[in-house]
């Protein structure tokens, strides 16, 4: 079959690979109908995320239809249209059974590498390097889904296939951050990043009836489209100071929470930003945790700062400081797709949430390369690239 | 000179393991004869006795001791094991360990796939063939693939 491989940094390929196989009992595999670009993606091509392989098939956020299952697979059958987690969780130990999904304890067939790198390994997650369990990613014609019963969704009619593909992470991930960053009635949230997983985020927290949604970033496109689809109001940061522009708007206090949805490779337009960068390009430090220390000088005295965004390894010039002091609460995680997903699909079904807007691009799988290249230089107004192997 | 970047997180990851190992070797004089231990998400009547052990553990019955009990807070069993007989310092050793010499590495893999039998009903298989280009650098992700399952801080 046709797939989309890493073949070396800032390098992919479409190659010709072997079809997946069922391994485990509890397997599906899934013929491809859609997956799309994801800003994580551009970690593991930009050679950011350690243990890729040369050949490594990427992708992890997909919709498609079930043409296989294996013996011990109950809740799915051939024909079935379903998303799917990107992360991949057993559904029976004990992290799981506490709906802390990307933690799972059975997923990841690597977990000496997470232990090095973390103290305790994640769970497997498709086409995201051999530390996060060397499972082949979704862009591809056919994939192999283990422990399919939990982390497999079958679509209603009414939700169409581009729609649904942004449950498989960037909806979950976006909701997660509002949901255990403890958004509640009445509060301020600002969110870093129009990103997909940014705009979903804020959109969380509009449902989860925060008084005022604030999102933040550069791109007059992503701006617009964030104040169109999903309610929010926004601040362009190279055109102001989004510190005092947050003070301002909120009665001086800082946003209850602060959700970062922006990453290791953040851009700003202060000398941060150079010395971010120099110090990442030495290998001095990992990831550009520039959003962060915004996130966390700009929260509220005992407020909340979510880390969304994929971080790897070791960050500088980290505020630990304002965070004893101002009494702040940090908390970041993986994606818990699985304790999201069922009621997500009812609120799509429902027109609480849109996605579609996000699909700004669709080429075939033929093409892949040049849609990463198109999402990662944001141009055309690229938002998300779709990548269907079946045009 | 650019393509050897994408090397420069593995060599990292490698590196981490290293000294954090070397830390552990350092401060732990009793590694060879700790216990190895996992939690399952079972009770403990589903792990089961010294007499009676999960598979794949029971494999490795007469060359190790034994423990199970409760785990605190509702978290299920703790399984521990360890060789009757300590490991020789030697053999754990990084090069030994990088070399699959290490016997605690075998107990290791035991423990995990016991624990995922019982909670999961399988041990989950890597996508088969793991990559499809042999390079220098997927050489030397695989070496730790290898020994992946058989590491970490168990």
């Amino acid at each position: 079959m046709k797939a989309l491989c890493w073949e070396g940094v800032n390098k992919l390929s479409v190659e010709q690979v072997p079809d997946p196989e069922l391994r485990n009992d509890q397997d599906v595999i899934v013929r491809l109908i859609a997956g799309t670009t994801c800003g994580s993606d551009l970690h593991l091509i930009g050679g950011y995320i350690p243990a890729m392989r040369a050949g490594d098939v990427i992708g992890h956020e997909f919709v498609g239809e079930v043409v296989e299952t294996g013996s011990a697979v109950r809740r799915h059958a051939v024909g079935d249209r379903v998303v799917v987690c990107s992360f991949v969780g057993c559904g029976r130990c004990w992290y799981c059974a506490n709906d802390l999904w990307s933690l799972c304890d059975n997923s990841n067939t690597n977990p000496g590498i997470g232990q090095a790198l973390f103290g305790y390994e994640s769970a497997g997650i498709f086409g995201y390097s051999h530390a996060m369990g060397g499972l082949r990613g979704s862009h591809a014609e056919y994939v192999r889904v283990p422990f399919a019963d939990y982390g497999a969704f079958k679509v209603p009619e009414g939700i169409d296939d581009t729609s649904a593909l942004f449950l498989s992470d960037s909806v979950p991930t976006g909701w997660m951050g509002a949901d255990l960053g403890g958004v509640k009635p009445g509060d301020v949230v600002a969110v870093w990043g129009c990103g997909a997983v940014g705009q979903m985020a804020a959109r969380a927290a509009v449902l989860k009836g925060a008084e005022r949604v604030i999102s933040i970033d550069r791109i007059p496109e992503r701006l617009a489209m964030t104040e169109r689809y999903v309610g929010a109001e926004t601040i362009d940061y190279t055109t102001t100071d989004v510190a005092a522009e947050l003070r301002e708007r909120t009665g001086g206090r800082g946003p209850d929470v602060c959700i970062e949805a922006v990453g290791m490779e953040a851009h700003s337009d202060g000398p941060m930003h150079l010395y971010d960068q120099a110090k990442q390009q030495l290998r001095l430090q990992t990831d550009r945790p520039t959003a962060v220390r915004q996130a966390v000088h700009a929260c509220r005295k005992a407020g909340t700062v979510f880390v969304l965004g994929v971080f790897a390894g070791a960050v500088d010039k980290f505020p630990l400081g304002a965070v004893i002091n101002k009494g702040l609460t940090v908390r970041g995680a993986q994606m818990h797709g699985q304790r999201y997903i069922p009621m997500l699909l009812e609120r799509m079904a429902a027109g609480e949430i849109r996605t579609s807007h996000l699909a700004t691009h669709t080429l075939p799988l033929d093409r892949a390369p040049t849609a990463y290249d198109m999402f990662k230089e944001k141009t055309d107004g690229c938002v998300r690239a779709v990548i269907r192997p079946q045009p | 000179m650019k393509k050897l970047w994408w090397a420069v997180p593995v060599v990292a990851a490698g590196a981490a393991a290293v000294r954090r190992s070397r830390s552990a070797h350092r401060s732990d004089e009793r590694a060879g004869d700790r216990w190895l231990t996992v939690t399952i998400n079972r009770p403990p009547t589903d792990v089961g006795s010294e007499g009676k052990l999960p598979p794949p553990l029971d494999e490795l019955a007469e060359r190790i001791d034994v423990r199970i009990r409760p785990a605190p807070g509702d978290r299920g069993t703790e399984l521990a094991a360890r060789f009757t007989e300590p490991v020789p310092a030697a053999s754990t050793s990084v090069p030994a360990r990088l070399a699959g010499q290490d016997p605690r590495q075998e107990l290791r893999r035991a423990l995990r796939d016991a624990k995922s039998l019982l909670e999961a009903g399988e041990v989950l298989q890597p996508d088969a063939p793991p990559t499809t280009r042999p390079t220098a650098g997927g050489r030397l992700v695989e070496v730790f693939t290898r020994r992946s399952g058989g590491e970490g801080v168990l």
